[in-house]
């Protein structure tokens, strides 16, 4: 049998993304703050400080801290969250601590603390992506130096097909082999600062979701980019 | 932005006795409020409301459970309110502090007292099956009056909230499946007004400085001339005088915010 074209539940070609939509300085309150969107899935974003860290015993006196707070709206998807911590949640804040401080130059900032709280609006999988991706313009609207921004995509390989992007239909993909879920961030330059996957795959394939990944966060970056420079021209 | 420094509180008192604000506005005027439906696809019902800088989200969400011995055939309200730390420096994560959980019942009082829900309509099955509503508020910016704000947005997201489609035999809740079905309410909306005491001046739709400030604070839940439910906060004592003037206050722009909510209904 040839090869039929692979169809998505939402009819994208697989190397698409979502209709996505970004947007720096939503919150006035905040020190740098911002909105990224893949879809239906919408992540906020803000950012405090640098400012002294609380309680004095966590002080790092060497370098800066990074905290991530991530968090789902109890209405964000259909059926309704308990308010309150999760394991999820204390997971995916740590892992988005390691997503961004690799290009962050916190060193600057000895007994510091940034505080970085993401909050998903509405979600449709890859919510861990999108909250990503506003922390890190938001990190940036801060004005916390950086040495690049980084852009975070989930490639999901629904049985045996790579797609970009994942939405909730796919994520519980049952056909041939499944579901496997792989949310990448990548840097500016094509470092890895986040992997997390799954499923099952091989290493050739993961090989190829490296290279899809990169691809999209190229172009998720140039979303993040003009949202910035979009603000930069509003204070003008 | 962590305090209110003396000196601006110094000031704010002395232009209100000339009735004068910071921004410019009168003593009894609200701030530009804007109104949104449908912020989460996910939610049976949801609001964004905007009061100048300050905003909030309001979401609605239903299931199915059990009721309560002592009303076997009425549904449940449940209202949580979030003072997200994205919001404002001065919220953090934790166990829920006084002010979160003032606000949420406050929001609760007012829509539970004035019979706004219809909740024997909420029954399914006498003593077995009831929906419950769960109302949830989110702050996303504070500059002060997320009270009004999310008594607002309360309303404005019932109003627009479906039913969940609920499988009688299987005895659960489709989630993410909605029927066309509002959720019974009073034709007559309940709208939350606060107003404060600075000095000897009284005000609406304080800002976050003058929320600083404020003496007392009056918050009175009303619809078209009952009131449901009142909160006075604050350690500092009102004279009877003083509570009239409040009620009047809150009686005269009472009006204006249930033309905003209609509209924005519509």
């Amino acid at each position: 049998m040839t090869a039929k074209i692979f169809k998505r539940p939402d009819g994208r070609k697989p190397d698409e993304i979502r209709k996505m939509e970004a947007k720096v300085g939503i919150i006035p309150n905040a020190d740098g703050s911002a909105m990224f969107r893949f879809g239906d899935t919408i992540a906020f974003a803000a950012v405090y400080g640098p400012k002294k860290m609380h309680p004095q015993h966590s002080q790092d006196p060497e370098k800066g801290t990074l905290r991530c707070n991530y968090n789902m709206l109890s209405f964000s998807v259909n059926e309704r969250i308990r308010p309150g911590p999760s394991r999820r949640n204390i997971e995916i804040s740590k892992i988005t601590e390691w997503a961004l401080e690799p290009v962050l130059m916190i060193g600057k900032y000895p007994n510091m603390v940034i505080e970085v709280h993401i909050n998903i609006i509405q979600a449709n999988a890859s919510t861990r992506c999108a909250g990503i991706n506003a922390a890190a313009m938001a990190l940036a609207h801060a004005g916390i130096p950086m040495r690049e921004l980084v852009s975070s995509v989930s490639i999901g390989k629904l049985d045996k097909q790579l797609v970009v992007d994942v939405s909730k239909d796919e994520e519980d993909w049952e056909e041939g082999e499944g579901a496997t879920d792989i949310p990448i961030t990548l840097t500016k330059s094509g470092e890895i600062t986040h992997l997390q996957l799954d499923g099952k795959i091989t290493k050739e394939q993961l090989k190829e979701v490296l290279g899809l990944a990169k691809k999209a966060t190229a172009k998720i970056y140039e979303v993040q980019k003009k949202a910035l420079k979009e603000s930069l021209e509003d204070e003008k | 932005m962590i305090e209110t420094s003396d000196i601006t509180g110094e000031r704010i008192r002395r232009y209100l006795e000339e009735g004068k604000r910071f921004d410019g506005r009168k003593p009894d005027e609200f701030r530009e409020i804007t109104i949104e439906t449908g912020i989460s696809k996910n939610a049976e019902g949801s609001a964004r409301v905007k009061i100048g800088k300050t905003e909030v989200f309001v979401g609605v969400k239903m299931d199915v459970v059990e009721p309560y011995p002592d009303s076997p055939d009425r549904g449940n309200l449940i209202v949580s309110a979030e003072l997200l730390p994205l919001s404002s420096p001065r919220f953090e994560n934790g166990p829920p502090k006084f002010p979160t959980i003032e606000l949420g019942r406050i929001i609760d009082r007012g829509i539970r007292e004035s019979e706004f829900i219809d909740f024997e309509k909420l029954c399914i099955k006498k003593g077995e099956k009831v929906w419950t509503v769960f109302i949830d508020i989110y702050s996303i910016n504070d500059d002060g009056n997320l009270l009004d704000a999310s008594g607002i947005g309360a309303i404005v997201a019932l109003k627009n909230s479906k039913i969940p489609v609920y499988d009688k035999k299987e005895g659960k809740v489709l989630f993410g499946e909605r029927t066309k079905e509002k959720i019974p309410l009073a034709k007559d909306i309940i709208i939350p007004i606060t107003v404060h005491k600075i000095g000897d001046n009284f005000i609406v739709d304080p800002t976050l400085e003058e929320e600083d400030i404020s003496e007392v604070r009056v918050t009175i839940g009303s619809s078209k001339g009952v009131i449901s439910s009142i909160q006075k906060g604050g350690d500092k004592s009102l004279k009877t005088e003083e509570l009239y003037r409040i009620l009047d206050l809150s009686e005269k722009v009472w009006d204006e915010i249930y033309s905003k909510i209609e509209k924005s209904l519509k």
